[in-house]
């Protein structure tokens, strides 16, 4: 006697448990029970789970019958024929989708030699232990599986043709690299998946050494000369919006290029492209402070009184306009109304990105490394026959990595140019690296993969022999353009005078606990003050009291809050932040007195 | 060596520290001239002031981050040895912040006792030795407690086997216990202790509480001492014990008193004094730092050690230890608990004379560091 329960709830009990339990699979591989419905065995609670609910992760296998999987030849001729499709398959009970639950009751077989007589089902490859973009990672069972892990995180970031109707879209930071091809080492999740639709890298050609160090630590040179034939070239999209907004009191903002008058008003330079809309044409070249988009705003605060006043009429200014650092080309312009009905003003601007020095690339080995520097290809070392790479690769990244299938895509790449063919590299099934050797050296070639080559700027041999190929390389979002920043002067926070934080706010770069350690350290005394002077004050104390006197400069006059008119002021320099530590520590009512004496 | 050459290398010795006069006695030919010895004293000497820290420099920034960078690299867990004959005592960072931090209680009080060469080298009296230094309590020595209600009685089996191994007689259990024990009668059959309340209240708590206040009595040995260990050092055998009590340890005629260490601070200044506790935590610090592979220079473990045992007690690196002692109140509030420094300043009407580091920091005036400490004096007219 075994508990019975559907989706968790109790609804009886069966006398004989393995023989219900085989015949709810019975019913559902021959259609007369959902395709949907998983049944789990409970040993210890000697229960039965049935489960047909929504959300379960199920995956499918092939069933094995008396040592035999179901799936036969004629299956495979009648797939490859178009005869049949999946679904066929799941109808005639040869393929079923296992849950988390029933998994726990089957034996799975990775490939048919490890079928033992009490398997009950086998993997359609046994690739499938991982995810679709895992599985884009060329010759995966030669690494580490961290690196699978790194590799197919990588890909995730990667530039490519993300959706065919880009042009008709207002994606948040989109990227579309330029020529995108197919990789010449491909798996077979590469052509299930539609790859050639939707490809994201380029096959470059890779050169494993080191050139005057510019690609140590993780770097990676790039051709100059193949960068400006258009290697990993990419465009940025980034949407600017405006909506007019309704106030209470029927106030409006309008959406127009802002009369001179205009409260805030920038200048007439600003406002160039825009049109007689109050909106910037198409294929304007843009850049920082230029409007985008003009808007004027009713002005803020309307108390009744003012509704009669000259000045309430003056409308604010409150126009997009590009910030520091941007530049583009307004691609697209979209006029429409957001939920609320009001009026909404979309420009797409654009942005070629052709790399630079700083800009990140990927194999898809988990190898990613940044721009060094772009080589002009009369400098990049070539080959005997004459091929200079378009990217140099370090070869100390592989070492303590240990991405063995880094360097076989390199070979499997080359061989694949060389014969004008494909690659196939799909986890465990992989073409063998014996085959890919000898095919490479009935190429012509060396068949460990190494070239002679020559340093492009002596002309001289080089000692040693570079391993060279192709790879499919992955141009990552992450972009200098998109990051650098740097300031002399700037925006300050209004509480303590010091620099703003952040990119976004034009902020300085913190000089923190620990550096000021070393300064103290080497006992730069001097230069730790004046790198601290962001918010330096000269203060007015008073003498008699010594708190922080006022000073207005209109009446040209000084007073102290305590003392009255009659005070003698000096003028101490400190930190703004310290006044406002002065300022705290009077609100817990603890008196901080400056005792002040003179310097010399 | 000449005569006239040691009395000169001797007549430097004001200038010169006595462990370089003793080098050069030794390094120099005894054939060297006189104007020869002459330049390499003075240069010497020259060497020697180089070597010295210099005016202004920030020492203690500088050990606290070079004791702290390394620190960063150390393993946090304490390595286990299972079985293998040592004992478990707490290594790596957590060792170095008990001992900076300097805790009363430490985690793992231990000691290292030498013995004096009669017995060092005889395995069984060493083992004799350190079973009798072993605390004792009178509960390991119980097989069976039975307490009687109607009766009120508590009649307690000892364990004869582990009473023959420690060396006792029953006779002198009971001795003992009688001395500690009032309000009960005590009566001793071979094996068995029989407790009857001499005033028969009806309290049944009384017997319980007799019960569990027997447990702890201690029969032998030297109080805290929980385990010991006796382990092959080099040439002699040591005992290594878990929990201190060194100065009971160092009566004992046969322990070397001169090599007897414990790992608790505390401990070593109440015993020895601070000059012993100083070089204790020195040692204590610098085994971790070794153990971990780190390469610390000392001076920077002695000068935190120095600042710690400075005021005759050993002071932690804490908010209320070494810190509290710092004369700026602003320094104080800046590490941490602000309020209540603030508050304690206000209260007392402290006055901050900004002449540390950390206070000119906030303030932002040049630190009384490096080029920041020389004034200028000037004679004004």
């Amino acid at each position: 006697m075994a508990d019975v329960y559907i989706n968790s709830k109790f609804v009886g009990t069966v006398e004989d448990l393995d023989s219900f339990i085989s015949n709810v699979k019975d019913q559902r591989r021959n259609g007369a029970l959902s395709e949907f419905v998983n049944i789990m065995k409970d040993d210890r609670a000697n229960e039965v789970q049935i489960f047909c609910d929504e959300g379960r992760a199920r995956r499918p296998l092939i069933i094995v019958k008396e040592s035999k999987p179901l799936l036969t030849e004629k299956h495979i001729k009648q797939l490859t024929d178009g005869e049949i499709t999946w679904a066929d398959l799941i109808r005639q009970g040869v393929i079923e989708y296992l849950d988390a639950g029933e998994e726990e009751n089957a034996l799975v077989a990775y490939n048919e030699t490890q079928i033992v007589p009490n398997t009950t089902h086998m993997e359609i490859t046994p690739g499938s232990i991982t995810g679709i973009t895992t599985a884009l990672v060329p010759f995966g069972s030669y690494n580490q599986s961290s690196r699978l892990i790194i590799g197919s995180k990588n890909q995730k970031q990667s530039l490519g043709f993300y959706a065919a109707n880009y042009h008709l879209r207002m994606d948040m930071d989109a990227n579309l690299l330029h020529y995108p091809q197919f990789p010449i080492v491909k798996t077979s999740l590469h052509d299930v998946t539609d790859y050639d639709e939707h490809p994201s890298g380029q096959n470059m050609v890779v050169a494993v050494m080191c050139f005057d160090g510019y690609n140590m630590e993780d770097g990676v040179i790039l051709n100059k000369s193949s960068v400006e034939r258009g290697l990993a070239r990419s465009s940025y999209f980034r949407p600017v919006s405006a909506e007019e907004l309704r106030y209470s009191g029927g106030l409006v903002d309008t959406i127009s290029v802002p009369d001179k008058d205009v409260k805030g008003y920038r200048s007439e330079k600003d406002y160039r492209f825009l049109e007689g809309d109050g909106i910037i044409y198409p294929e304007a070249t843009v850049d920082e402070g230029d409007v985008i988009i003009g808007r004027t705003s009713p002005p803020r605060f309307l108390s009744g009184l003012d509704e009669y006043n000259l000045s309430a009429a003056i409308r604010r200014e409150s126009s997009i306009s590009l910030r520091h650092g941007e530049r583009g080309v307004a691609d697209f312009v979209v006029i429409t109304e957001n939920e609320e009905g009001n009026r909404l003003v979309q420009v797409r601007l654009r942005e070629e990105r052709v790399p630079e020095i700083g800009d990140k690339f990927t194999s898809r080995h988990g190898q990613k490394g940044v721009t060094g520097i772009l080589v002009p290809s009369s400098d990049i070392p070539f080959s005997v026959s004459g091929i200079v790479p378009d990217l140099i690769f370090t070869p100390h990244g592989v070492s303590s990595r240990m991405t063995v299938s880094h360097l076989l895509e390199l070979i499997g790449a080359k061989v694949g140019a060389l014969s004008g063919r494909y690659v196939d590299s799909t986890l465990f099934e992989a073409e063998h690296e014996e085959d890919i050797r000898k095919e490479l050296l009935a190429s012509g070639f060396r068949e460990d993969g190494t070239e002679t080559f020559y340093d492009g700027r002596t002309g001289k041999q080089m000692l040693a022999r570079i391993f060279v190929g192709n790879m499919y390389y992955l141009r990552l979002r992450h972009m200098v353009a998109n990051k650098m920043q740097s300031r002399a002067r700037g925006p300050i926070q209004l509480l303590t005078r010091q620099p703003t934080e952040g990119k976004a706010k034009e902020g300085g770069l913190r000089l923190g606990e620990m550096e000021k350690d070393v300064f103290i350290a080497h006992g730069a005394s001097l230069l730790l003050k004046e790198r601290f002077d962001s918010d330096k004050a000269v203060l007015p104390v008073c003498e008699k009291c010594g708190l922080v006197a006022v000073e207005d400069h209109y009446k040209n006059r000084k007073y102290c809050l305590m003392c009255g008119e009659d005070i003698n002021v000096s003028y101490v320099e400190m930190s703004y932040a310290f006044k406002l530590l002065l300022d705290e520590i009077r609100s817990l009512t603890i008196y901080p007195r400056l005792n002040m004496v003179n310097k010399y | 060596m000449k005569a006239d050459n040691e009395k000169l290398i001797e007549s430097y010795s004001d200038k010169l520290p006595p462990s370089v006069l003793e080098e050069i006695k030794v390094g120099v030919p005894g054939t060297i001239s006189k104007e020869k010895l002459i330049q390499i004293l003075d240069r010497s000497i020259l060497v020697y002031k180089n070597a010295k820290v210099h005016a202004g420099e920030c020492v203690g920034l500088v050990s606290a981050e070079s004791i702290g960078e390394p620190g960063t690299q150390m393993t946090l867990n304490t390595f286990h040895f299972a079985g293998v004959a040592e004992m478990n005592v707490t290594t790596g960072l957590p060792r170095i912040i008990e001992v900076f931090d300097s805790r009363k209680i430490i985690s793992t009080p231990s000691m290292e006792v030498f013995l004096n060469s009669k017995i060092n080298q005889d395995v069984e009296k060493v083992r004799q030795l350190a079973s009798s230094i072993k605390e004792t309590r009178f509960g390991e020595l119980v097989s069976e407690y039975s307490l009687n209600i109607f009766e009120q009685t508590l009649g307690i089996k000892l364990n004869s086997e582990i009473i023959a191994d420690k060396g006792l007689t029953t006779k002198d259990i009971v001795k003992l216990i009688k001395a500690k024990v009032k309000n009960f009668e005590v009566e001793s059959k071979s094996d068995e202790i029989i407790f009857t309340q001499k005033s028969k209240s009806e309290d049944i708590k009384d017997l319980y509480g007799i019960k569990e206040k027997l447990k702890e009595i201690k029969i032998k040995g030297l109080k805290g001492i929980v385990q010991v260990l006796p382990v092959k050092r080099g040439e002699e055998y040591i005992i290594l014990t878990s929990g201190t009590n060194l100065k009971d340890v160092l009566a004992l005629p046969e322990v070397d008193g001169t090599r007897t260490v414990s790992n608790d601070i505390h401990e070593v200044r109440e015993v020895f004094g601070i000059e012993a506790a100083r070089q204790a935590i020195i040692n204590e610090v610098y085994k971790v730092v070794e153990s971990q592979g780190l390469n610390i220079n000392i001076r920077h473990v002695m000068l935190v050690s120095d600042l710690m045992c400075v005021g005759g007690v050993v002071k932690g690196i804490t908010r209320y230890g070494v810190v509290s002692e710092k004369a700026s109140v602003l320094a104080r509030a800046s590490f941490e608990t602000p309020l209540k420094h603030l508050i304690n300043a206000a209260l007392e009407g402290e006055i901050d004379n900004l002449t540390s580091v950390v206070e000119n920091v906030m303030i932002n005036q040049p630190v009384p560091i490096g080029t920041g400490l020389p004034g200028l004096v000037t004679k004004m007219k």
